[in-house]
């Protein structure tokens, strides 16, 4: 099969192809995980001005930044979680460049969300899914359109008494997404990729445990995914080349037919 | 009787500030024996170990027996005021701008007679007692005080030129979410400060006693997270020229040692709340602070510090954390150097175990984050440096000028 990138570039220049910035800004004061105090925490965004055409350097701006591996619109590798730790190439500078580049599948839940924060993604709202869009395609990045990147930071964490309160997938649907339906990886817009009460779950954060234990990825706190068609847009999502990296920050975008 | 101080008007913004002045601050090393004593609030004087002579000014040998062993030591401040007087005109720049001003000369009952300012409650032939404080340079000063607690006490002219008074003043708390933080809060209000801001960090995430901070009369609550340099000078950007005390109650505490805790995450932390924390509210409110050390009646006054005494000697149990402190006090000190010009006064307060979740499993006795907060409010309106907190801080004071090696393995638990 012989490929026009001539024609790829093409498009994108004339906007046949639009680019959908699907990550938020990395700024300090966006939620992050929380875990309880005792334990290892993950360091939020924070920027510290080396100089701005002063005397630390007079014609030049540029800033040192900090940040912990899963902050911001992030990448998950398989070395993230326990099951996926002794996986081959399970780290971001060891996964294959060509995994960097899927289609994706954008499962609307945004009204099912909004009704319930709670909400969980079950094997029969992806069957229903199907019949609707077709089936999800192996290979495909599955991505869970809550419209959470809309709310405000309190209502985005959910935090209460009793932990966060986010939407997230069930087990079996993800056991069925990687099983059944050998997708690519799981994306969300909430701060990860499990429901915020998953710890409650079997197997607790199931998204984490089945995708990386069979060594899919995962990418979190997107946004902009209302944007995306429910099947046909191409995401590009890299991470950063940290040795034994377990994620990075990261830039995703998505590539859209018009 | 003093008048009470009446709220400060609004400043009109067509005048010029007016640039801090500081009195003359230099004193001999012997006679920092005086500074060390005003900036605890104790009153001490020479006393000669050989004859009992209570001397002053501060002298190198007794003058009565030339005895060269003259420890400072409390001594009974209280005697008559045998004479005083009005000075109207100055050469002193600082003295210039506050006359009229009375001094006068005490007649202690233990024996020497010195010249001191004087509160507008003595007079002439009347019973009064001595205190000494720190005056705007830091320096040592006496002042004569009624011999008895009178109304408005606080709100005296002159006394207030040595002192942090809070009420009617600005004050910044630097994290609303901590127990101590909200004890401030409520302890200030009571005080009398006009503004009481208060900075949660993270708003997104609910804390305990939430909606009893905002509940506190004069309770003004601001975006601030002291580990984002960034949110540090947007307050400081915004209302750093209208806060004259600043309490810093962001606190890290979590147990483990240098050797016994693994990796650096934590330690980095630690020290990013903590000593970092503490630079960049410096650097983002010092200059103000320093430059509005004599804005009225409402002054840029005061930065507080809360200290683990252990910052002190470190107690390795909550080793890594006692180094983290040992920074902050160091700092502290380059502070007081350099907010010194400006009149502010940097005021540490040492205490052990306080009564919150991270001492859980330390047994009393502990600090109360009222306790904290009381002295705080007591160390600002007496106008104090160094403050103990609870019986653990006073111990390790105690025992750290007796023997700093015992203490050590004491804290260490051999």
């Amino acid at each position: 099969m012989s490929v026009d990138l001539a024609l790829f570039a093409a498009s994108i220049a004339s906007g046949a192809i639009t680019i959908v910035d699907l990550t938020q800004t990395l700024t300090p004061d966006f939620p992050i995980i929380t875990l309880p105090p005792e334990m290892g925490q993950c360091a939020p965004f924070r920027l510290e001005e080396v100089s701005r055409y002063d005397e630390r350097g007079p014609a030049w701006y540029w800033n040192n930044f900090s940040v912990g591996e899963h902050t911001g619109t992030h990448f998950d590798a398989p070395i993230h979680w326990i099951s996926g730790k002794d996986l081959p190439d399970n780290a971001v500078d060891t996964i294959p460049a060509q995994k960097f580049i899927a289609p994706a599948a954008v499962i609307d839940c945004s009204q099912e969300a909004a009704a319930d924060p709670d909400f969980v993604l079950t094997v029969a709202f992806l069957e229903n899914w199907e019949s609707k869009h077709g089936r999800v395609e192996a290979g495909s990045w599955v991505l869970l359109r809550t419209d959470w990147s809309k709310k405000s930071y309190a209502d985005y964490a959910g935090l209460r008494e009793d932990g966060a309160h986010t939407p997230g997938p069930a087990p079996e649907a993800v056991k069925w997404l990687v099983e059944q339906r050998d997708v690519h990886g799981f994306g969300t817009e909430t701060i990860g990729t499990d429901a915020g009460q998953a710890h409650h779950f079997n197997p607790p954060y199931p998204a984490h445990f089945y995708m990386h234990g069979k060594g899919r990825y995962g990418l979190q706190c997107l946004t902009n995914l209302d944007l995306l068609p429910p099947k046909g847009a191409v995401i590009v999502a890299a991470p950063l080349k940290i040795k034994q990296g377990s994620g990075s920050p990261l830039r995703v975008l998505a590539l859209v037919a018009k | 009787m003093t008048e009470p101080l009446s709220r400060p008007r609004r400043k009109n913004p067509l005048k010029k500030t007016q640039a801090p002045l500081t009195p003359q601050g230099v004193r001999s090393r012997t006679a920092h024996g005086l500074t060390a004593a005003a900036a605890e609030g104790r009153f001490e004087l020479q006393v000669c170990a050989d004859c009992a002579a209570v001397i002053y000014p501060p002298r190198d040998a007794c003058p009565a027996c030339l005895s060269a062993r003259l420890p400072f030591k409390a001594v009974d401040p209280n005697g008559e005021l045998v004479a005083e007087t009005t000075v109207r005109i100055s050469t002193d720049p600082y003295f210039r701008e506050r006359t009229p001003w009375r001094i006068g000369s005490v007649k202690l009952d233990c024996g020497p007679v010195l010249v001191a300012h004087l509160h507008g409650d003595t007079i002439e032939g009347g019973r009064v007692r001595l205190a000494l404080q720190l005056d705007r340079s830091g320096a040592p000063v006496l002042i004569a005080m009624p011999a008895r607690d009178v109304p408005n006490m606080a709100e005296d002219v002159q006394l207030r030129e040595m002192t942090c008074d809070p009420k009617f003043r600005r004050v910044l708390i630097t994290d609303g979410r901590t127990q101590v933080g909200q004890a401030m809060a409520k302890a200030f209000s009571a005080a009398g400060a006009s503004i009481v801001f208060v900075g949660i960090a993270d708003a997104w995430k609910p804390f305990p006693g939430d909606a009893a901070l905002k509940a506190i009369e004069r309770v003004e609550i601001v975006p601030l997270d002291i580990t984002d340099t960034e949110s540090v000078t947007e307050l400081a950007e915004q209302n750093g020229g209208r806060i004259d005390i600043i309490v810093n109650t962001a606190e890290y505490t979590r147990p483990g040692g240098i050797v016994e805790r693994r990796g650096l995450v934590v330690a980095r932390q630690e020290m990013d709340v903590r000593y970092f924390g503490l630079m960049r509210l410096a650097q983002a409110f010092g200059p103000a602070l320093r430059f509005r050390g004599a804005d009225g009646v409402n002054s840029a006054t005061a930065f507080v510090n809360l200290l683990s005494v252990h910052a002190l000697m470190n107690w390795p149990a909550f080793g890594a954390h006692s180094a983290t402190e040992a920074a902050c006090l160091s700092a502290s000190q380059a502070m007081r150097a350099e907010l010194r010009p400006g009149g502010v006064k940097v005021v540490n307060l040492f205490f052990g175990p306080t009564e919150t979740e991270w001492f859980q499993s330390v047994p009393p006795p502990k600090v109360t984050p009222a306790a904290i907060a009381k002295a705080t409010i007591d160390a600002l309106t007496r106008g104090l440096e160094d403050v103990f907190v609870g019986d653990v801080a006073e111990d390790v004071r105690e025992r750290l000028a007796a023997n700093p090696k015992a203490l050590e393995r004491e804290l260490a638990g051999s």
